[in-house]
């Protein structure tokens, strides 16, 4: 593998990293307010989000690609493969961070949410306040594992002809007629961005323990 | 839009037969995986430093790889080593093995959380090595495994996606076909992923019925 080869995979490993990080700001929220609807048993919107998200988590990543970026066009709204690359990976991963989320909002302990109900906290404030941070503590670790499911999912847009890690590293291995090197550095800088992403979490939870002690 | 699902149901054979060959394709990898997985967790809990050791690292890189890339390195990689097989055998290939170090991860972790004195039982009635394993951990620790070992079947679902790009004939694979026939691609991939809702829904059901058996055996 040439300089060059390197260059390309690691502009490979930006583009996973960033659309990565583009699925995950997009997906917590957006599986919050799932979670959200299906918590609040809002009629008519919480079995529609049931069947959505049952739906989404059996959709296999590279489908649910193709779908978006060749569907789209269709009915006359023209993507680019990066958006369509956001898209795609934020759908997949909203679906399993909503559950996440509503299994942590389950099991939110009935006590305090009434005790803040009788000092007489406005609904806002109670979930602002009272519920959420209790909430993102219980769910962190699942939801930094399902990031991680993203970035291993996340090859996928190379369907939709985005030039991600693994992408790079077939092109560079059919150029050099010789794939295993770069498949390995691949495999390299894979286990580095996963490994990130959990020593971000532990990072994020020693500080917090260290914050709740003080 | 209508008449595209009609379409789509007019050649439902091509998207049938997708179906049908994702299916076995998962079923296979998934049963092979489980028996391989049970052997690698022995290998994982085994006392003999070295071995558990070395299989930890060969288990955890399999776990920080995608399943696409691996299955590059099967379908590009194994011919420069001189092993040269067809894209279904690869594609096969890549999915057990890949997912016998999820399922070896999993029964290792329900072996764990199996109370010791049942583990400390069956070596005081003489059981050891392999049949220790296969009679008194294995039995116990898929029962308390089967929600997650459930989980691992649906992502292997999922993952025989991926072999599309290798040009295995799977499920959205056809889908591809059907949609480069017709032009329509709105009704042929949400006719795919409506098929693998079913696949998943499948595999729930009797992950469901399966717990429920062995919450009355106990």
């Amino acid at each position: 593998m040439t300089e060059y080869d390197w260059i390309s995979l690691l502009q490979g490993a930006l583009v996973t990293v960033s659309l990565s990080l583009a699925g995950i700001a997009l997906g917590l929220p957006l599986g919050l307010g799932l979670a959200l609807i299906r918590w609040a048993q809002v009629p008519v919107a919480s079995p529609v989000v049931a069947t959505l998200v049952s739906l989404l988590r059996a959709a296999a990543a590279v489908t649910l690609g193709l779908l978006v970026f060749f569907a789209l066009p269709t009915i006359g709204l023209s993507i680019d493969p990066i958006p369509a690359a956001i898209v795609t990976l934020t759908l997949s991963t909203c679906a399993f961070n909503a559950e996440i989320w509503r299994g942590a909002l389950v099991d939110f302990s009935r006590e305090q949410y009434d005790a803040a109900l009788s000092v007489g906290m406005p609904k806002l404030l109670r979930f602002r306040l009272i519920v959420l941070p209790q909430v993102v503590r219980a769910a962190m670790p699942a939801l930094v594992n399902e990031m991680t499911l993203l970035v291993k999912a996340s090859p996928a847009v190379a369907v939709l002809g985005v030039v991600d890690i693994t992408r790079a590293a077939v092109r560079i291995g059919a150029n050099t007629y010789r794939p295993l090197p770069p498949f390995l550095a691949a495999l390299v800088i894979y286990s580095l961005v996963v490994f990130m992403f959990v020593l971000a979490q532990r990072l994020v939870e020693s500080r917090r323990r260290r914050l709740a002690f003080a | 839009m209508i008449e595209q699902f009609g379409i789509v149901w007019h050649a439902r054979d091509l998207l049938l037969e997708g179906l049908l060959n994702t299916f076995w394709l998962s079923a296979l990898s998934a049963a092979v995986s489980l028996v391989a997985g049970a052997m690698l967790a022995a290998a994982l809990m085994a006392r003999n430093q070295l071995l558990s050791r070395a299989t930890g690292v060969l288990v955890d890189s399999m776990r920080c790889v995608p399943f696409l890339l691996f299955a590059y390195m099967v379908y590009y990689g194994l011919p420069s080593l001189g092993l040269r097989w067809d894209s279904w055998t690869c594609g096969l290939v890549a999915l057990i093995v890949y997912n016998s170090a999820y399922m070896a991860e999993l029964l290792r972790g329900a072996w764990r959380g199996l109370p010791a004195e049942m583990l400390e039982a069956g070596h005081a009635f003489g059981f050891h090595g392999a049949g220790f394993v296969r009679r008194i951990v294995l039995p116990p620790a898929i029962f308390a495994a089967i929600p997650m070992l459930g989980n691992q079947v649906i992502q292997i679902i999922k993952d025989s996606a991926f072999l599309t790009i290798i040009t295995v004939n799977e499920l959205t694979h056809a889908a591809t076909v059907l949609q480069a026939k017709y032009f329509m691609p709105f009704a042929s991939f949400v006719s795919a992923l409506l098929l693998y809702w079913v696949l998943c829904v499948g595999v729930e059901r009797l992950v469901g019925l399966v717990g429920a058996r062995a919450e009355l055996r106990r």
